[in-house]
């Protein structure tokens, strides 16, 4: 008789990929909630909108490439990508933007690299910088948060964001407003205290921007999640936060006008712990050596605060994702860890002789 | 002088290029000495790639004269012995587009051989000793010849000599000192990058 | 409290170790037919010392180590042996390989063992080889030889030696039912090691702390020892032998490197207990503990099995049930093999068979796109990067591959456990390793390869040169000679007639060239078809002798044939001859021959026809002699025939019969020949030059192969008879007053100065060599050197030469030279006349002569000389 023949080991976790994506997508759930709680339902419908269009995408491709559909759509990335553009697209941004940012994170950044696992760059944020630079005004109308409503004004309804989004029908130009990084880039007279007493953003909020500072709690949450599934390591997100909060509070200059900010401010506005837990970690385009990841992410924190600071765009997490990725093989290459039974880490462009 | 040059652009613009011109030739000449290569060593690298057969399938008297004219641009898919391996490793090296095998010169096999002698129909000829490049054919004029099956390359030139046709290319036969793990198939068949996709028989089988 | 270190990654599967600790340690029957792989450790393959159908006993070594790293073999029942042949091994190739097969005859007899009490007061080198000779090997998982392990190097002090008791892998309890079973034996057995390395400082024994009744068990038998039971986490893994040494020593062992690098022995449990088993009792290892574990067995316990045991009997031992397998695995789920069959025997590194359902250990799903999720760098206890890793293996970038130490990696499996996109990391691995290790191998020889065409293209080359090396020799030679005889003759006169013969020796010279060894080659083929028929036809009819019926019948129609393709051959040989190959020709007389005004043509039928007779006498004489020879033997095998009253009698009497009337012919056909043999057919008039040509070279051949000795009498003697000729010519164009007599004179002069010279040659090799002749007159050739066979090329040149040399001579210039000449050699004649006289030489009258003639020559040149 014949038994099957094959190689160790004969038994394995678990799970599978799609488990790990299925996670991520768990793990964003606070911070959807808390987005759309002070922000509206548009995050949501962003969401939705993106992660449908993520997935006729892919199907689309994978079917163009006569790759198995139904095999690679159950590894869920194609939705991770969705979910993690749509939460950082503007909510009741038109439709189109959604539609033409993911498209071109799944066609252009995941699929022309070869798909799953051969992308060097994130997808969702090489979508995210072509919307950016290619439609700045979408881009950068941020919706105000429910604590700047006025008396009597209730946030926007579903219906109305809808018809907004599809049509471009009716002004919601009184729900939206700059962003606390917008604000903050503006400023150049005020010292800081000032700022924060005078900006409803700020004012009517704690730390770092009304809705903004608890949109980050919720994300910290949701990755401190991820973190104990084990989805990912420490590494990156730790030091890319810590590098962030060491600069800030070496730059905050004692709150005066030209400062860049508080530590709190810095990493509890914007995309921060979104690119901190969920940008950043994407394993495929990251540093894969755990002392690579804290340099990936130390210098994702330095290009952050140094784009935010002292460069032309408010927030900065896709462009210092996307320029990490750049380097990220070339970090590989110089931090192999140190092998079981050799004196030193070898280099992995070390080629014999 | 100095002031001269400041009211004459032209002229100050000149003289910077001269002297940048100076000094970058004296650093490119003295790393010219001083890094100089000796020899050829593209001919020495390109041997090393080569599978040392001596075969004489791609028409050269050897590997070296073969590495000799790849280096004086001649295709570097004609050897058949080291197959498509040694044609990446060689297009690796030249950084080319690496071809496929030019079956003209033979076909890849996969099988290694190794040269067997007949030997109670050998006739001593000694034809096959002076065609063999590795000399790993022992014998003498009418004595028994037997092959060196450590030394042989497997390259065919005994076989041709032979007028009793006694030699017979053998498959070199391997036990479980050189068996290995196969590597894994790619389950989803073509999980491949995009430069590769462009076979489509194998695309279509897996669709 | 020890101190213990931590391994970097590892992973924690189910531990599954119940399900075989639920029942106590078994033993199961004997099966019929044992197998005995001749490999069942690292190393060289035993050499069988027993053959087929001998009777062994339990305990008897069958087969014996071969080489340093290697291990005997030992029958663990007693039976006959059935077989050595190749049998299915059980190893992940599934590949077959020598194995000795015994038929069990249930009488379970044992050999004697040799027990010895007191065996820590025997000396070390004992005890090892006891070791050794007992087929000892590492128990837990390669196999490596105990007793080399044992006898580390002089300069690698052990300070260290550590028990594994550790059994990381899922299911295994083979070492924990034996540590709790018999502790006071390893302890005995680790004691027995500690003693052969030397005692170490430091002696531990390592358990995870998932046994703990096997932990309880050691300490106990441990109090009062020196040896340290360390129990430490559980975590896959840990058994490594890397990881246990970091884990007890916080050392690693080096790349590439043993545990003895750092003074550490490590050996497994069972290893210790079966190398005191071997010492104590003398007991060779022919059992050991195997766990048999998995849901598809109704039982599922450890047992004590003979190795030999084929599975497929363990397995129906424990009610396996085939249909709810899917897989039949050696060893644990992390490393173990899949078996494809189940005929396979337990070997001495079979702990474990598992025989798990479906549902207990699933197949991997198929593998998905890796998305470095780094997780499986999380899990490396040898902190690699295994998604680097398989992304370089999967694109066969061994250069990168080796810069990521995958040389390193343990193949624990530790990767492809957790990989979430359950890719078979390990086996991309393996494979790699694989073609990494063929790669090297391949490397090194064709460097070897290299090395050897290098040197052979070498040899080539040296042997090439030495060649054009002589052949610009012997033309600077020729050449210089050339240019002597040129300037010896620089004043000599040019006949105008002679131009045009210039061109009959260029002539002759090409036709000669490409006629170069034709004949010889044809007749020597003509005489081996002649030698092969003959011994067909031989053979045929002993066989025909031999033979009955029908078969005689055809055997005489082949003999008929067999006969007339001889006839046919012999016939060819004999029209062959009379082509004049054989001619021992002068080698060099058709250059002056050319000169001849006369007729060359004529003198050269006449010489032909001469030694034509001779040819076709010697073939018969040669025929008549082998048949002679072949009628001897024959008579002889008749005569034994006789002797023996064989059937074959008369067959032998009609060969012989057969033999005797051949030989009559043959001499019939001689003495027949003979008188006819001057008129033999002449060779074709035009072809005249050619022929001699031919013939110069036949002869230069020929010379080639004499002794310098016999080679210039041979020259002497061809230049006598060149002389008689010239002198004979040159009265003739005397007294006709043709204007060639002083070209003929020149010529013999030449010939005269070359005979001289060849006998001083001849002298100078033989002083007591009879003169052949001394016939005076002239000469001209080309001196023949034992280097040099190749003559007539250098004759023909120098008649060239000679004829240019003379074209450009006037009369006058020409009888100076001649005088010139004739007076340099009546000086040399006179010498040696004198010389003769003194030495009372046999040849005084020939000198004597010489002089004279020369005189005479002398007398008649200067008066030429004075009428021009």
């Amino acid at each position: 008789m014949a038994f099957m023949k094959m190689t160790s080991p004969h038994t394995t976790r678990a799970g599978d990929t799609g488990d790990v994506m299925k996670q991520v997508i768990l793990a964003c759930v606070p911070g959807l909630i808390t987005l759309s709680y002070f922000f509206g339902p548009g995050t949501l419908i962003n969401v939705v909108m993106a992660s449908i269009t993520a997935i006729a995408c892919e199907a689309a491709v994978l079917k163009l490439r006569n790759r198995p559909v139904g095999f690679f759509l159950k590894d869920y990335s194609a939705v991770v990508t969705g979910v993690l553009l749509g939460l950082a697209l503007p909510p009741y941004c038109p439709w189109w933007i959604v539609v033409v940012g993911t498209a071109s994170a799944i066609i252009l950044a995941k699929h022309l690299y070869g798909g799953m696992g051969y992308n060097p760059f994130n997808p969702a944020m090489v979508g995210y910088v072509i919307l950016l630079i290619s439609f700045p005004v979408e881009m950068t109308q941020w919706a105000i948060p429910r604590t700047m409503l006025e008396d009597g004004q209730g946030p926007l309804g579903p219906w109305i964001a809808l018809q907004h989004i599809f049509t471009g029908a009716g002004s919601i130009d009184a729900f939206t407003g700059a962003t606390p990084l917008d604000v903050f880039k503006h400023n150049n007279s005020q010292l800081v205290e000032h700022l924060y007493n005078s900006e409803p953003i700020f004012a009517t909020g704690r730390w770092a921007g009304a809705g903004w500072e608890w949109v980050n709690l919720a994300f910290l949450l949701g990755g401190v999640y991820l973190l104990y599934r084990k989805i990912f390591t420490w590494h990156t997100p730790v030091s890319m936060l810590a590098t962030i909060f060491i600069l800030s509070l070496a730059f905050y200059d004692g709150g005066s006008s030209h400062s860049g900010g508080s530590p709190y401010f810095h990493l509890l506005s914007g995309a921060t712990m979104l690119g901190a837990f969920f940008i950043a970690t994407d394993p495929v385009s990251s540093a894969v050596s755990t002392k690579g990841r804290l340099f990936y992410g130390a210098g994702i924190g330095i290009l952050v605060y140094v784009i935010r600071v002292w460069g032309n765009y408010p927030d900065a997490v896709a462009f210092a994702v996307l320029l990490m990725n750049f380097a990220a093989p070339f970090i590989d290459y110089y931090t192999l860890p140190r092998t079981y039974g050799h004196d030193k880490a070898r280099r992995a462009t070390e080629k014999k002789d | 002088m100095y002031e001269y040059l400041l009211t004459h652009p032209f002229l100050a613009a000149l003289a910077a290029l001269v002297a940048l011109s100076l000094v970058f030739g004296a650093v490119l000449g003295y790393a010219a000495v001083q890094f100089k290569v000796e020899g050829d060593p593209i001919v020495d690298q390109l041997d090393e790639l080569l599978p040392q057969t001596q075969c004489g399938q791609c028409s050269y008297p050897g590997c070296r004269p073969y590495a000799e004219a790849i280096a004086n641009g001649d295709a570097i898919n004609k050897c058949p012995p080291g197959g498509q391996a040694t044609i990446n490793a060689i297009a690796d090296l030249l950084d080319v587009e690496a071809p496929t095998l030019d079956e003209e010169h033979g076909e890849e096999s996969e099988v290694k051989t190794v040269a067997y002698i007949r030997e109670d129909e050998c006739i001593g000829c000694t034809k096959c000793i002076q065609a063999c490049p590795m000399d790993a054919i022992l014998g003498a004029a009418k004595q028994m010849h037997t092959v060196i099956a450590d030394e042989c390359t497997g390259c065919d030139l005994c076989v041709e000599p032979c007028p009793v046709d006694c030699i017979d290319m053998l498959p070199v036969e391997s036990g479980l000192s050189d068996w290995k793990w196969n590597k894994p198939p790619a389950v989803v068949e073509n999980i491949q990058i995009i430069a590769t996709d462009k076979h489509p028989d194998k695309d279509g089988a897996a669709a | 409290m020890t101190k213990i270190w931590s391994i970097p990654g590892g992973i924690h599967p189910e531990e599954n170790k119940s399900q075989s600790l639920q029942l106590p340690l078994g033993e199961i029957s004997l099966p019929d037919e044992l197998i005995f792989p001749l490999s069942q450790h690292i190393g060289a393959p035993a050499k069988p010392v027993v053959a087929v159908g001998d009777r062994v006993l339990g305990g008897q070594k069958i087969a014996e180590a071969k080489g340093m790293i290697s291990a005997p073999v030992h029958a663990s029942t007693s039976g006959t042996v059935t077989a050595i042949e190749d049998r299915t091994l059980p190893h992940p190739s599934g590949l077959s390989g020598p194995c000795i097969v015994i038929a069990a005859d249930g009488k379970d007899e044992f050999a004697d063992f040799e027990t010895c009490e007191d065996y820590l007061s025997l000396d070390r080198d004992t005890l090892v080889q006891k070791i050794r000779n007992a087929g000892i090997t590492g128990m837990g998982g390669a196999g490596f030889p105990t007793a080399v392990k044992l006898s580390p190097r002089a300069n690698q002090p052990i300070d260290t030696l550590i028990l594994n008791g550790t059994e990381c892998e899922p299911y295994i309890t083979a070492d924990d039912i034996l540590m709790q079973t018999r502790p006071e034996d390893i302890i005995r057995g680790t004691q027995l090691l500690a003693h052969l390395l030397g005692n170490p400082e430091r002696v531990v024994i390592g358990i995870e702390d998932n046994k703990p009744k096997a932990i309880a068990a050691v300490t106990q038998a441990a109090q009062g020892t020196n040896i340290e039971v360390v129990s430490f986490p559980t975590k896959y893994p840990s058994g490594g032998e890397k990881q246990l040494i970091q884990i007890l020593t916080g050392k690693e062992v080096p790349s590439g490197g043993l545990p003895s690098d750092i003074g550490i022995v490590l050996q497994n449990v069972g290893t210790a207990v079966a190398a005191y088993e071997a010492v104590r009792f003398g007991k060779p290892l022919i059992e050991r503990i195997t766990t048999v574990v998995g849901q598809a067995l109704e039982t599922q316990r450890n047992i004590l099995v003979r190795l030999g045991t084929p599975i497929h009997h363990v397995l129906a031992e424990h009610g396996f049930v085939e249909k709810k397998a899917m897989r039949l695995i050696v060893g644990g789920p992390m490393m173990g093999y899949a078996l494809e069959q189940d005929d396979v025997p337990v070997v001495k590194t079979t702990n474990c068979i598992l025989a798990p359902t479906k549902k207990e250990l699933p197949p991997p799903p198929p593998a998905q796109a890796c998305i470095r999720c780094g997780m499986c760098a999380e899990a490396c206890p040898a902190s690699l990067l295994p998604q680097q890793m398989y992304w370089y293996a999967a694109a066969e970038e061994y250069d990168r591959l080796e810069a990521q130490n995958i040389k390193d990696c343990i193949e624990c499996g530790a990767c492809s456990f957790v990989c979430p996109s359950n890719i078979p990391l390990v086996q991309y691995y393996r494979a790699a390793k694989g073609t990494m290790r063929q790669m090297a191998i391949d490397k090194e020889k064709s460097d070897r390869s290299r090395k050897r065409f290098e040197f052979r293209q070498e040899r080539i080359a040296k042997a090439e040169a030495e060649k054009e090396a002589k052949r610009l020799a012997r033309k600077k030679a020729a050449e210089l000679a050339k240019q002597k005889q040129e300037a010896e003759k620089a004043a000599g006169v040019k006949p105008a007639s002679h131009a045009d013969k210039v061109d009959i020796v260029a002539t002759a010279m090409a036709s000669a060239k490409a006629k170069q060894a034709t004949p010889e080659e044809q007749k020597s083929k003509l005489q081996r078809a002649v030698t092969s028929a003959e011994g067909r036809l031989e053979k045929l009819q002993q066989r025909h002798a031999e033979a009955e019926g029908d078969m005689k019948d055809r055997l005489a129609a082949q003999i008929k044939q067999a006969e007339l393709k001889l006839q046919e051959t012999q016939n060819k040989l004999a029209d062959f001859k009379p082509v004049p190959t054989e001619i021992v020709a002068e080698a060099t007389d058709r250059a002056p021959a050319a000169t001849d005004p006369n007729d060359p043509v004529a003198a050269a039928i006449a010489r032909a026809q001469a030694k034509m007779t001779m040819a076709p006498d010697e073939k018969l004489k040669a025929n008549i002699e082998s048949l002679n020879g072949r009628l001897a033997k024959a008579e002889e095998k008749l005569a034994t025939a006789q002797a023996e009253n064989s059937d074959k009698v008369e067959a032998l009497q009609t060969g012989v019969d057969k033999l005797k009337e051949k030989i009559a012919t043959a001499e019939k056909e001689l003495a027949e020949l003979a008188p006819s043999a001057p008129a033999a057919p002449a060779p074709e008039e035009q072809d005249a030059a050619a022929a001699a040509i031919e013939r110069a070279k036949a002869k230069a051949a020929q010379q080639a192969s004499m002794s310098p000795e016999d080679k210039l009498r041979d020259q002497l003697n061809s230049m006598a008879g060149r002389l008689e000729k010239a002198q004979a010519k040159l009265e003739k164009a005397k007294a006709d007053n043709a204007d060639t007599v002083d070209a003929l004179q020149l010529g013999l002069d030449k010939m005269l100065s070359k005979r001289d010279k060849l006998r001083d040659e001849l002298r100078a090799i033989n002083p007591k060599a009879p003169e052949l002749d001394d016939q005076p007159t002239a000469s001209s050739k080309a001196e023949e050197t034992p280097e040099q066979p190749d003559a007539a090329t250098a004759a023909i040149e120098k008649a060239k030469a000679k004829a240019e040399a003379l074209a450009n001579m006037s009369p006058e210039d020409k009888l100076r030279d001649q005088i010139a000449s004739l007076e340099t050699r009546l000086e040399k004649a006179r010498q040696r006349l004198a010389k003769a006289e003194a030495e009372d030489d046999p040849n005084l009258d020939a000198f004597k002569t010489g002089v004279e003639k020369t005189e005479a020559k002398l007398e008649q040149a200067k008066q030429e000389l004075s009428n021009a």
